[in-house]
């Protein structure tokens, strides 16, 4: 389990600094942002007096080494517009991100464990049918724009919830329902056909036959095996949901990393984007860790491998 | 005596090929989800083709006069945008954008993804290691996100959004196709050409390659629905196609502006989202049943 749990870590710490990497030569590729801060008939001389005080003279492999120098040690430098420790800001918005993609987390499971644990018992009747048909739709809906339709109705329309900003709980209805609608389609599919699997198995039809009632059928011996399988979902659908955070909080103006990051990205910021990209890239692969390590334990056949 | 069995060969393999097709067509007029979804994607098709006989006006012409006008006014069945362009035309313009995308990026990312597949698990050994540590590390990064990071960097348009979504989809064919090749590798047959001393290129190229076809196009299908929307959301945030291109994506965005008042202008572009992505995606299900059903519920 230690060697498991090592190599691991190991692996956390190289998707960290290749993305990191990666991000780094696409940016500095993309061009010289200096051009952006000065208008555009501006001197040449202005221009590399610019370069100089920025840091962007210098060759490429200088820069990498002195970018990856510093961010080992939390440092991305300041945002290019408000001076700002880039960092720091990313930080500063990620409980906003947190809040939204967790309460997102919960309010899909909640609607899609009963659902497709449902769905699987009664399978081939109606309500399964329809449930399937309903998660096949879900998954061809585009996030941002059922966020778009919900503005419409909610905020437009019936006047009851506001259509952007952050700060309130009616401020969170709109967004982390956005967010939800796409977990809510893969969770109720998965759950099902990982009950499904759990139902087929030889001891459920034992105990079925030794008379188990239904309830203790399906929440003792059926939902407690087909969760091994949910685990590994939920935790690579929270990254997910990070990810898919960023386009929900561009719609509904939430104060959050993905609309930082969003904007960063309209204004070339790139000491905010690189912080952004690592910070995501730390908690995505996080969070994959500690799937992996809960998966780990409660199938014992992973640790064996 | 010689040329005779040849000739009835051909022409049993011919009849072969052809009674397949029909065998499929048959199954997929059994299927009506199947069904919907090729129906979906042939009128998506004529519309991606035929689109600018089709399309009552001008997807580009700005009537300012004539702007924000609701569905069913003045021949405008879906009504007008900001600046007095036909939605209708929009959209129907917009879907081959939309086509060309998810095509070129199932193309791109399919064949990158393949051949990268294909090194890895038929040579095994370090190169099946860096290149598949490659492929972990790209996937433990959110796909949505690095669409937008590349496109955003590598700057507008309808080539570098391809490239994008390539770049960051291509992982996932490698992975599939990967595995497939491994496990291809254990077939008897192919450890028979070995042991006949068949060499290592003859056996790619002549048995692994035309085994790995079908998971290639299964996948390929599956994934054209995640690249459209993709695209959408990218186009949506401003980067991507940008306007005055009509795509779904930067409809809706130019849409939103006008929520609180015109609401066709983002309501429809969605409703065409949605029906591709939904034709695509029943399509690809359909298609995986069919030819693999193995691979159900991965």
């Amino acid at each position: 389990m230690l060697d498991f749990i090592i190599k691991r870590i190991l692996q956390v710490i190289l998707v960290v600094f290749l993305a990191l990497t990666v991000v780094f030569f696409l940016v500095r590729l993309s061009g010289d942002p200096t051009t952006l801060f000065l208008p555009p008939d501006a001197p040449k001389e202005q221009i590399e007096e610019y370069r100089e005080l920025l840091g962007f003279n210098r060759p490429l492999y200088v820069q990498y080494g002195e970018f990856m120098f510093n961010a080992i040690q939390g440092d991305f430098g300041e945002s290019l517009r408000s001076g700002e420790d880039a960092l720091g800001l990313v930080l500063q918005r990620m409980p906003a991100t947190f809040q939204l993609a967790i309460s997102a987390l919960a309010l899909s499971l909640l609607i899609a464990i009963p659902l497709g644990v449902f769905s699987a018992y009664k399978r081939n009747t109606i309500f399964d049918r329809l449930s399937v048909g309903i998660t096949v739709i879900g998954q061809a809906i585009p996030n941002f724009w059922f966020g778009l339709i919900l503005i419409y109705i909610f905020a437009a329309q019936l006047k009851i919830l506001p259509s952007s900003g952050g700060g309130s709980i009616a401020h969170m209805v709109l967004p982390v329902a956005t967010l939800a609608l796409y977990s809510i389609s893969r969770f109720v599919r998965f759950t099902r056909s990982a009950m499904l699997d759990v139902l087929n198995k030889d001891y459920i039809r034992t105990s079925k036959a030794a008379g188990a009632p239904t309830s203790s059928l399906i929440m003792k011996y059926a939902l407690k095996n087909s969760l091994i399988p949910i685990i590994t979902l939920v935790a690579l659908d929270l990254g997910v949901l990070l990810g898919g955070a960023v386009i929900t909080e561009a719609v509904f103006s939430w104060p959050g990393v993905g609309r930082l990051l969003h904007q960063s990205l309209m204004n070339r910021d790139f000491p905010i984007v690189l912080a952004g990209v690592f910070i995501i890239a730390i908690i995505y692969a996080v969070i994959n860790f500690i799937a992996d390590i809960l998966y780990a334990y409660v199938n014992p056949q992973i640790r064996v491998k | 005596m010689e040329t005779s069995t040849v000739t009835t060969n051909t022409v049993k393999v011919k009849y072969k090929q052809k009674s397949k097709l029909r065998e499929m067509f048959r199954k997929l007029t059994r299927s009506w989800t199947g069904m919907l979804g090729f129906c979906l994607i042939i009128l998506l098709i004529i519309l991606s083709i035929f689109g600018d006989w089709i399309a009552p006006f001008d997807p580009m012409d700005a009537q300012l006069r004539d702007r924000l006008l609701p569905p069913l006014t003045d021949g405008h069945l879906l009504g007008t945008d900001q600046l007095g362009r036909d939605i209708l035309s929009r959209i129907i313009d917009g879907t081959r954008v939309s086509m060309i995308i998810g095509l070129a990026t199932a193309f791109l990312a399919g064949i990158i993804g393949t051949i990268v597949g294909v090194i890895a698990g038929y040579y095994r050994g370090w190169v099946d290691v860096v290149l598949m540590r490659i492929v972990d590390v790209q996937l433990s990064f959110p796909f949505i996100l690095l669409v937008l990071v590349i496109s955003a960097v590598l700057g507008a348009g309808l080539t570098n959004i391809v490239i994008s979504l390539a770049l960051a989809g291509w992982v996932l064919f490698a992975r599939v196709i990967r595995s497939e090749v491994l496990a291809l590798r254990e077939k008897e047959f192919i450890i028979a050409a070995i042991a006949t001393g068949v060499s290592k290129f003859e056996i790619l190229v002549k048995h692994i390659l035309p085994n790995i076809f079908t998971p290639i196009i299964i996948l390929a299908s599956l994934q054209i629905g995640t690249y459209i929307i993709a695209e959408a959301s990218v186009s949506f945030l401003g980067f991507g196609v940008q306007p005055p291109t009509p795509a779904w994506g930067n409809m809706l965005n130019e849409g939103k502006d006008y929520i609180f008042n015109s609401w066709w202008l983002i309501t429809f572009p969605g409703i065409a989202i949605i029906l591709t992505t939904l034709g695509i995606n029943l399509f690809g299900d359909w298609l995986r049943d069919t030819l693999d059903p193995e691979l159900k519920g991965e």
